[in-house]
């Protein structure tokens, strides 16, 4: 047993150490953003923040995690609710197939928290990891700008829990 | 330690650049401008010949920044003096080579002098390229002139005075740059012979692999006795070598031709970018170097091939694991599916047994691997591991390193890992960001043999 905070909440986890995150994420905790795609930290699907840093969560095992403040997509809003990141992404219509969107906006979000007006290469070298299998990088781009934008002048989002750091 | 050598070195440096600064010891003319020669000049044959000697030569890896053109310069080299900058070797007439003719080019490779007259820091190596033979020095021109001219003009060097005054270089050359270093030895085959060519010059292996005296020069006493680049360990090649599993000249031809062995695992840092360029080489270029380096390295003793090596690995429940057992949990959680899953290098992890980074007396390239991993080649199958630096803090980095070296050597723990950690952290994400990291060279393979 341990105690795993994700998304501002504790949750008593009853697994092996060696479990990685993704799948308590998703297979106990019923929080399904983040997304399984190669398991080898080489595609960027999984991403979440822990400690404000993003982290693929398929090869970050439960015991890394005694002690941190894990984030999740579903930790930064809602679907009536979107957080700035989440409506900067709809706004642009980024997503095509959807798959990798839940990683890009992890890491954006991150990005964003420690640098609020990233240049493009800021963000092509953040986003670099993660793979897009649509092609929908320019307009990955511009939600990410247009996030930036948003940040600034909207009010704070929903829930910050864990993620800023 | 670095301060003290440092202030030594500027102290030293000031007293030698005094006693030489004669005008006709620091003094050289300048080789007059030509108009730029055209393409149609040039030899496709000699072009390509130049192509491949760049690649030997490791040319791009210097003088490429991330995201920059090729050839084009800017990327920051540290070094214990300060910051100095790649220049911009590409065919461009105003911050280019365009101008220079090939007695310049020839005269920049030899002594490190460029055609203007100006001294030039031995960050770029002269001191080996001075082996260089006029043929080759000739393809090579041929070959840069014949790139795609970028406008890149010098960014200036971080150097504190009177290093940033260039007539100390002379003084440095007094002492250091030798042109009789390499001789050819008659009593050896013609294929250890072109080895010793290639490494003593155009290949600089000493340039990293050879530790550095005060004033930032190879010490002659200790050649290939381990060095470093870009904040990795450059590993000792001679009988020093830490390898588990000796080298021999197969295992040294497989690796630098392919960038990875199954007795030593995969090629990283800066090493993995001369890999990629001696994969686009001549074989026998590859395998002449191996010949000579074997003979560097020297017998080894017996009882040390891989069987006898994985065999003496020490077993799992072994005191290491009691004694750090946070170490021990990480390892097995994070490290062992891959690199215990018996899936054979590259595209599996190595046995850790195996492993020269955990044998080795200085920890940096551990902590780099554990941070930042090992990034996959563009456009080419090629060996990955993630990194860690954002999922383990410096105490789970430091415990999962505390406990590979207990587990997998019967070596001395390591001392102050807490600052190798911090500094890795901090020198990885600069080097990530300016070096513009192993490519499959060139990037069209149907391009390879062509100018």
């Amino acid at each position: 047993m341990m105690t795993l905070k994700v998304n501002g909440r504790d949750h008593q986890i009853d697994a092996d150490p060696d479990t990685p995150l993704l799948y308590v994420l998703r297979d106990d905790l019923k929080l399904n953003a983040a997304k399984y795609g190669c398991g080898l930290g080489q595609c960027g699907a999984c991403t979440v923040i822990v400690d404000g840093r993003a982290v693929f969560s398929c090869v970050t095992p439960l015991l890394l995690l005694e002690g941190k403040q894990v984030t999740t997509l579903e930790g930064l809003g809602t679907a009536q609710q979107p957080a700035p990141i989440q409506r900067a992404f709809m706004e642009e219509q980024a997503a095509q197939c959807g798959y990798c969107i839940a990683g890009m906006m992890m890491r954006s979000q991150a990005l964003l928290q420690r640098n609020s007006k990233p240049t493009d290469a800021d963000i092509r070298a953040e986003l670099a990891p993660h793979l897009c299998r649509c092609g929908t990088h320019m307009r990955i781009l511009r939600a990410v700008h247009h996030a930036a934008r948003l940040m600034e002048t909207a009010e704070l989002p929903p829930a910050k829990s864990g993620g800023a750091q | 330690m670095r301060r003290s050598a440092t202030i030594g070195g500027i102290v030293v440096a000031l007293i030698v650049g005094g006693a030489v600064s004669g005008f006709a010891i620091a003094w050289r003319p300048a080789i007059a401008a030509i108009e730029p020669p055209a393409r149609k000049s040039f030899d496709p044959e000699m072009i390509k010949r130049g192509r491949e000697l760049a690649a030997l030569g490791n040319c791009n890896d210097c003088h490429t920044v991330r995201g920059g053109k090729d050839f084009a310069g800017g990327l920051p080299v540290p070094t214990p003096f300060g910051t100095i900058f790649s220049t911009n070797i590409t065919p461009d007439p105003e911050t280019g080579i365009r101008r220079w003719s090939e007695e310049a080019f020839r005269r920049a490779m030899r002594s490190g002098v460029d055609r203007e007259g100006h001294h030039l820091y031995p960050t770029f190596p002269y001191d080996h390229f001075t082996n260089v033979s006029d043929q080759d020095d000739r393809a090579l021109y041929a070959f840069l002139m014949t790139r795609e001219p970028v406008v890149a003009p010098a960014r200036t060097n971080e150097l504190p005075f009177p290093l940033n005054q260039r007539f100390v270089i002379a003084g440095w050359k007094l002492l250091f740059l030798h042109r009789d270093a390499y001789r050819p030895d008659s009593t050896r085959s013609a294929e250890w012979n072109r080895g010793a060519y290639l490494v003593e010059g155009l290949a600089h292996c000493g340039a990293c692999h050879t530790p550095r005296n005060a004033l930032g020069a190879e010490r002659a006493s200790a050649r290939f006795a381990g060095g470093e680049s870009d904040y990795w360990s450059a590993y000792a090649i001679n009988a020093q070598s830490p390898a588990p599993v000796p080298w021999n000249v197969d295992a040294l031809y497989v690796y630098l031709r392919n960038g990875w062995h199954p007795d030593h695992g995969t090629a990283r840092g800066p090493m993995a970018e001369v890999v990629s360029n001696l994969s686009s080489v001549p074989a026998s270029d590859v395998h002449a170097i191996a010949v000579h380096m074997a003979g560097v390295l020297g017998s080894p003793a017996p009882g040390r091939d891989r069987a006898t090596v994985v065999a003496q690995a020490k077993p799992a429940a072994d005191k290491a694991a009691q004694t750090d057992p946070q170490g021990a949990a990480i390892y097995a959680a994070t490290c062992a599916p891959c690199h215990e899953s018996g899936r054979p290098p590259p595209y599996g992890g190595i046995k850790l047994s195996l492993s020269t980074a955990i044998n080795a007396p200085d920890p940096r390239n551990l902590a780099n691997i554990v941070l930042t991993g090992v990034r996959p080649v563009e456009g080419e199958r090629s060996p990955i591991m993630p990194g860690f630096a954002s999922s383990m803090t410096d105490t789970q980095v430091a415990a999962l390193m505390n406990y590979l070296r207990a587990r997998f050597t019967s070596r001395a723990p390591w001392k102050d890992l807490a600052k190798t950690i911090e500094e890795a952290r901090r020198t990885q994400t600069a080097f990530l960001q300016t070096s513009a990291g192993p490519r499959s060279m060139p990037t069209d393979p149907a391009q390879r043999d062509k100018p």
